[in-house]
């Protein structure tokens, strides 16, 4: 194996395209070095993301937001603004392992890993958040959830990586949450996560939503019909009830050894409802 | 295999070493450079064992590559205490008994030396979080959490400024801290 650090992102598409046989890319390397231990994947090139400059910082980008690809979940905890915009977001990623992995663990990894229980994928998806991927050809923007094609694959073609994570300016009256259930209070997989931004006007009523659920289904569930059951609502609890029943259906998740199928589909509504009122208590703080 | 010659600055010697460009740091910090403070639990990140800071930030020694070490700055257990003269947490397990095989401690004292580095009067609660990613199979963790509050206290009580001697007395407790 050969170990690269390029310091631009050009250096690195054009090391990626260049590697004879499996070149990997490393931005935290809390997934990928698990699995070469494990003898899961035997790579001939590790490219190591962290030296170039751009993926190691949070931009604005607008209104929005630039998370570079080799940005930690600690760095974004730490980023005051960013953790005022989108609480949901930042919390979600320091759900991720312990200290010391948020210290390494980026979002752009854990998306690109494509675990099925990835805790900050659902939030990033709820954000309306999209990866800047760039290539040899092109670079082009895509929704997080639509980078995801089942437990380990995503649909980055040969040659591309993930640059940044771009999340949206976060409006008035918006507001985000993640929660997850885990059997213990920390260091563990989600057995069902919850993503939720909603966005109120004035009065408090409900005019946009988007509900992703993960850990339920071989990729994030990005629901239109929980959203449904928020919009045009005062997120009440006739609208609580709609939308837990409605995570409950969508839910498609197997029977595991961290939890059955019925009891998945349970929590799905129940934690729903729960990252809900949180989402719409942040929105109506974010006048 | 491709070897990597790596410059990097260890608990403040520079210090070089070659590695293979697959091997952790942890392998490298123990069979290159010889510093075998930080051990292997598990390997894969869920034990804290190989808890060491690279450039303040505490991480995993055994998800980290030898070679990633270029230029930075890496602090481990052998570089807490000042000579004979033991860093205040490590006098506190001591103290308190924080410790019986003593696999994960020094994976633990590194990690709550980055904990009271960044946050002075950590809650109960706070110390849990943060050492959640550190495994002890002896202690049962409370006299660890003991030893680091107790810690955290002294270091407290000594950096508190006092009419006279306020300066000198904040300098040298500033300086064991980064010991």
């Amino acid at each position: 194996m050969e170990y690269f650090a390029p310091a631009s992102a050009k250096e690195a598409v054009k090391l990626l395209a260049s590697t004879k046989g499996k070149a990997h890319i490393m931005a935290g390397g809390t997934d990928l070095l698990v699995r070469m231990k494990g003898g899961y994947t035997e790579p001939d090139a590790v490219i190591d993301i962290k030296r170039i400059a751009p993926m190691r910082k949070i931009t604005r980008a607008g209104k929005g937001w630039r998370i570079g690809a080799a940005v930690s979940a600690a760095e974004m905890a730490e980023d005051a603004a960013l953790k005022k915009a989108w609480p949901g977001v930042v919390e979600a990623a320091n759900l991720i392992g312990s200290t010391q992995i948020q210290g390494r663990a980026t979002i752009a990894g854990n998306l690109c890993n494509a675990s099925p229980a990835a805790d900050s994928v659902p939030a990033m998806a709820a954000a309306g958040a999209k990866a800047v991927v760039i290539g040899p050809k092109a670079t082009r923007k895509v929704a997080v959830e639509k980078l995801l094609k089942g437990p380990g694959k995503n649909a980055l073609k040969k040659g591309e990586l993930v640059e940044s994570i771009e999340i949206p300016e976060k409006k008035k009256r918006m507001g985000d949450a993640y929660l997850r259930f885990i059997p213990r209070t920390e260091m563990d997989i989600a057995v069902v996560g919850v993503g939720i931004c909603l966005t109120l006007d004035a009065k408090g009523k409900c005019t946009a939503a988007r509900v992703v659920l993960g850990a339920v289904a071989p990729t994030v569930i990005v629901s239109a019909k929980a959203a449904k059951a928020l919009v045009g609502t005062m997120v009440d609890d006739a609208a609580l009830d709609a939308l837990a029943k409605a995570c409950s259906a969508e839910a498609k998740p197997i029977d595991d050894k961290r939890g059955t199928k019925e009891f998945r589909k349970h929590i799905a509504g129940v934690l729903a409802r729960r990252a809900a009122i949180i989402a719409r208590d942040r929105a109506k703080e974010n006048k | 295999m491709f070897q990597v010659h790596v410059r990097t600055r260890i608990n403040g010697d520079d210090t070089e070493f070659s590695c293979e460009a697959d091997e952790t740091l942890l392998d490298a910090l123990r069979d290159r450079v010889g510093l075998t403070g930080a051990k292997e639990g598990c390997g894969t990140g869920d034990c804290g064992a190989c808890s060491v800071l690279v450039d303040g930030r505490l991480v995993c020694a055994c998800l980290m590559l030898g070679a990633e070490a270029e230029g930075r700055d890496i602090e481990t257990v052998e570089g807490m205490a000042t000579g004979a003269k033991l860093h205040p947490l490590q006098q506190k397990f001591l103290d308190h008994a924080a410790l019986q095989c003593g696999v994960c401690t020094p994976g633990f004292l590194v990690a709550a030396k980055s904990l009271l580095e960044r946050n002075d009067n950590p809650t109960e609660e706070e110390v849990r979080y943060w050492l959640a990613g550190n495994l002890c199979r002896c202690t049962g963790y409370d006299k660890i959490v003991r030893a680091v509050l107790d810690t955290a206290a002294d270091m407290r009580k000594a950096s508190k400024p006092k009419p006279a001697k306020a300066t000198a007395k904040k300098a040298s407790a500033k300086r064991r801290v980064s010991a």
